[in-house]
């Protein structure tokens, strides 16, 4: 049985998606008689159609934009056919409606963008790529539509599917699955089209009956955001929300976030009565053991994956206020049932929607994506939006007019505090880290001499700290100044270098601390030997990559050109191998990036 | 036309719009300062009644019912009201435009439209104003009409009741927003994603008690303009050469009774009228005479506070 997909139809204005939905209405008969006259009847007056039925006026349901012809704003309509419910969202093309289109968006699994076969993608439909890719929606139908207007030619719709194609894998989207359509006909939407016999695929309604959704129930640790505290009387105190994540049952053991506290679940009560379990997506009141203290906002979750606790954010913003965003500003934020003040501390870029672009912007003007540092007037539970969209996603209210002006995803913490009850734990790694609110991590940067290593560690380290964070540097040739000062550059004390390094690192990093490591280490053996001295995930290999020759070129220090002379040897490039790195965490082209994209990726690997 | 028969994702679909509603009366309860629900005594009505109960057991509902009595509802539908409100251990209001009762406007003198507005329309806007009540749960489905199926879960109305079709806020997951201005207010939708076929198997599922009405029965009926109005009193004015007629029919939705078409039917249980839901190929709102006075007569009654 498949559970109800919901799906956002959206594309640039004109491309036909009332159009497109008023016709797969008629065609799986969701349309009753007296619909259907009152349509024929606003066709004579308002209709594209001259006077034939403009099916998209089934679904244009607002005064103007029957006199305007145009869609607003967004229009739900269930569909049912044997196979699945539908819920369809038909967003509006217009970029000043950006906001009624992400309405519909925000809780898609799917999205239907439509493209006119014969304007092919627009700018309007690029950014609405982007935008459902923002609200999490990892699949999409291209529907390229008014075939029949280019004859069903088969070059014509690979002119559209395939640049689409590549826009689409570049902005993350793991699935497009296009179809050559015609909303006026009909054709290819609920029955094939005899016109194209080389598009082999499915027609519209078989591919949405057929998409699978959603993440399977219990998969994930529990959580459930408290929505609202039942307390009829002194004897009875229920915890109402809906399963966000996982599964519950009584007796589990959970903590309250962001206190911490921890407790047993009693009962999990219903209407007249109790339930054995409850799953994702089921609106529950539940009762604790013993009755500790838990508010509105507050996130019920499994005891032994506790969820983080931040007051400091990188998220993506997509703004839909007619004022500017502007930085420090204060705004309300509500995220999942909490809402607390916050400000942009900072705007990190704005995304420009067609090209993906990162520019650099002191406001964000409405319809506007950015990403932004946020911070809270208090520490907030939340998940990252990638792993949950009911706990990392939220919205910003004005605090004078009360309208929503931004929807934005966590992308993640800035500074972290998660949510353990520490006092359980003796003084490690874990700790040393959670007090000065980061995760303790090695960044082993490898690459040839002159690759730009020291280039971006320095800078790198430099973002670290701006962001708060506790680091250290360890570089080559700096720690052979000290601590290495013993070792030559033979085969043994190039291992014993390496491994005195690798060693202090993971002290270090024990110590809590994020460290850098900027070290040729050209050796696969000896990054190897590096790694297995780290908890997995603590240690991130990143290939700082230049050909020979553009190492060459550089050569700040003058080395290479030293060693071409033979006035050096075992140097690694000229008379020693580099081993490249098969499978690096990360993979720097410092020829085609500036050191600072270099650390924009890194940053971004961190979450 | 014929719709397709039950699909086999039905339960699934019901249990996720239960969920659903229920989180959406929940969310508005706990940001409401007076919330208040509209109580219409239709079986959508008794469908967000019994959502209610469910979502806040073992308390009663935290909201009153209120009830905007036009004096012209079928008698059976107040009997049904008083029960269902002192079953449900709610409180119930009920309103009445005095001024509009005593200067005599019904809907056989003043027209349907006109009627309408002195008796529905202003008169919940003045039992909305008495109250102050900042959010009002309704029992409308985006399925019923156009201009509805527009419309946000949450939708805002200024401090006089006024839908603002082009500045609806965006409502973005399940993230309401509920800040208000004073004296503004919102109007709450939980069954927004329910269709007229899931109103009755859900009705159907948990054995809710509906108004008999809305079961084919034998009733005294007269045809006017093609359609069946019940004779549910004396207060009908009777055209020369009119006689009311015993018919078999039943009502798909229920108002005031001389602006409520029956249809003939013979469906007198659950199953049946479902079946007849199912095939039916014409809307619900057919048996609504307002619905049919003016090009977006519900939009604009909307825009003026209509619910």
């Amino acid at each position: 049985m498949r559970p109800t997909l919901r799906f956002v139809l959206c594309g640039s204005v004109d491309d036909g998606k009332s159009t497109l939905l008023g016709r797969i209405l008629r065609d799986t008969r969701q349309v009753f008689a007296d619909e259907m006259e009152r349509v024929t009847e606003d066709s004579r007056r308002y209709g594209t159609r001259r006077g034939a039925a403009d099916l998209a006026l089934l679904v244009d349901g607002l005064q103007d934009e029957r006199e305007q012809g145009i869609t607003i704003d967004v229009a739900y309509r269930a569909l049912d056919t044997p196979r699945r419910r539908f819920l369809v969202a038909d967003a509006p093309g217009h970029e000043q409606y950006t906001r009624n289109m992400a309405t519909g968006a925000s809780s898609a699994d799917l999205a239907v963008v439509m493209v006119d076969a014969r304007r092919g993608v627009l700018p309007q439909t690029a950014r609405h790529t982007r935008i459902v890719a923002m609200f999490g929606v990892r699949q999409i139908v291209l529907a390229v539509n008014k075939m029949d207007l280019v004859e069903w030619d088969r070059a014509a719709f690979e002119s559209v599917a395939s640049p689409y194609r590549g826009m689409a894998d570049e902005i993350g989207v793991a699935e497009v699955v296009p179809i050559p359509v015609s909303a006026l006909t009909g054709d290819n939407l609920t029955r094939p089209c005899a016109e194209a016999p080389w598009y082999a695929g499915p027609t519209l309604l078989d591919r949405l009956s057929a998409v699978e959704v959603g993440q399977p129930a219990g998969e994930r640790p529990l959580r459930m955001p408290v929505q609202y505290v039942n307390r009829p009387n002194p004897d009875f105190r229920g915890y109402c929300g809906r399963v966000a994540a996982g599964r519950v049952a009584p007796g589990d053991r959970v903590l309250v976030s962001p206190a911490g506290t921890e407790a047993e679940v009693e009962s999990i009560v219903v209407w007249r009565g109790t339930r054995e379990g409850a799953a994702r997506g089921d609106s529950v009141t539940l009762t604790l053991k013993p009755d500790v203290d838990v508010s509105r906002g507050d996130v019920i979750v499994a005891a032994e994956d506790p969820l983080e606790v931040a007051d400091q954010f990188q998220a993506r913003i997509l703004w839909m206020g007619d004022e500017a965003l502007a930085v420090g500003r204060p705004y309300r934020m509500k995220l999942h049932a909490s809402e607390v003040g916050a400000t942009v501390t900072r705007i990190r870029h704005r995304i420009d929607v067609s090209s993906g672009q990162r520019l650099a912007a002191a406001r964000l003007e409405l319809n506007d994506l950015g990403v932004v540092n946020l911070a809270t007037d208090r520490p907030v539970p939340f998940a990252p939006f990638e792993e949950s969209r009911a706990l990392g996603g939220f919205i910003v209210i004005d605090r004078a007019t009360n309208a929503t002006v931004g929807a934005g995803t966590i992308t993640y913490s800035l500074m972290r505090a998660a949510n353990l009850k520490w006092q359980d734990f003796d003084i490690d790694g874990e700790v040393r880290a959670r007090l000065k609110r980061q995760r303790a991590r090695c960044l082993w940067l490898t690459g040839l001499p002159a690759s730009g290593k020291s280039t971006v560690a320095n800078l790198l380290e430099r973002r670290l700290v701006i962001e708060g964070r506790h680091t250290y540097l360890l570089d080559g040739d700096n720690v052979r100044h000290g601590l290495n000062r013993d070792l030559g550059f033979t085969e043994a004390d190039r291992v014993e270098n390496i491994r005195r390094v690798a060693e202090v690192a993971r002290l270090m990093v024990d110590a809590g601390l994020i460290v850098v490591v900027s070290f040729i280490s050209p050796f696969r053996s000896e990054r190897d030997f590096a790694r297995g001295l780290f908890e997995p995930g603590d240690f991130m290999e990143i290939f700082v990559d230049a050909s020979l020759e553009a190492c060459v070129r550089r050569d700040p220090k003058g080395l290479y050109a030293r060693a071409m002379r033979g006035e050096m040897s075992n140097f690694t490039g000229i008379d020693s191998p580099y081993e490249r790195p098969e499978r690096p965490d990360l993979h720097l082209d410092t020829e085609k990036l500036t050191p600072e994209e270099c650390v924009e990726l890194v940053m971004g690997s961190l979450a | 036309m014929r719709r397709p028969n039950l699909p086999a994702h039905a339960d699934c679909t019901l249990a996720s719009l239960e969920s659903e509603a229920i989180e959406i009366l929940r969310e508005g309860v706990a940001t409401a300062a007076r919330p208040v629900m509209l109580y219409s005594i239709g079986k959508d009505s008794s469908v967000l009644l019994h959502l209610a109960r469910k979502a806040f057991w073992p308390a009663p509902p935290p909201m009153p019912l209120l009830h905007v009595d036009t004096t012209w509802k079928f008698r059976e539908m107040i009997a049904f009201r008083d029960r269902v409100a002192a079953e449900a251990g709610v409180e119930l209001i009920v309103h009445t435009n005095r001024v509009g009762l005593d200067a005599g406007i019904t809907p056989f003198t003043h027209g349907c439209e006109h009627y309408t507005g002195v008796m529905k329309t202003v008169a919940l806007r003045q039992a909305l104003d008495a109250g102050r009540y900042d959010m009002i749960f309704v029992g409308a489905r985006r399925d019923e009409e156009k201009s509805r199926a527009k419309e946000r879960v949450f939708s805002h109305r200024n401090a006089a009741h006024r839908w603002d079709p082009r500045a609806q806020r965006p409502e973005l997951w399940n993230l309401y927003n509920t800040r208000l201005a004073p004296g503004e207010s919102l109007r709450v939708s939980p069954l927004s994603n329910w269709t007229e076929v899931d109103v009755w198997r859900y009705i159907g599922r948990e054995s809710i008690p509906i108004v008999p009405l809305y079961y084919a029965a034998e009733r005294p009926v007269v045809e006017r303009d093609g359609q069946w109005i019940m004779v549910d009193d004396d207060r009908i004015p009777l055209l020369p050469g009119e006689v009311p007629q015993l018919r078999r029919v039943r009502f798909r939705t229920l108002g005031c009774y001389p602006l409520t078409a029956a249809v003939e039917s013979d469906a007198d249980t659950l199953d049946a009228i479902i079946a007849e839901t199912l095939a039916a190929d014409h809307s619900e709102r057919e048996g609504r005479l307002i619905d049919h006075d003016g090009e977006a007569s519900m939009e604009r009654k909307k825009r003026e506070g209509y619910f």
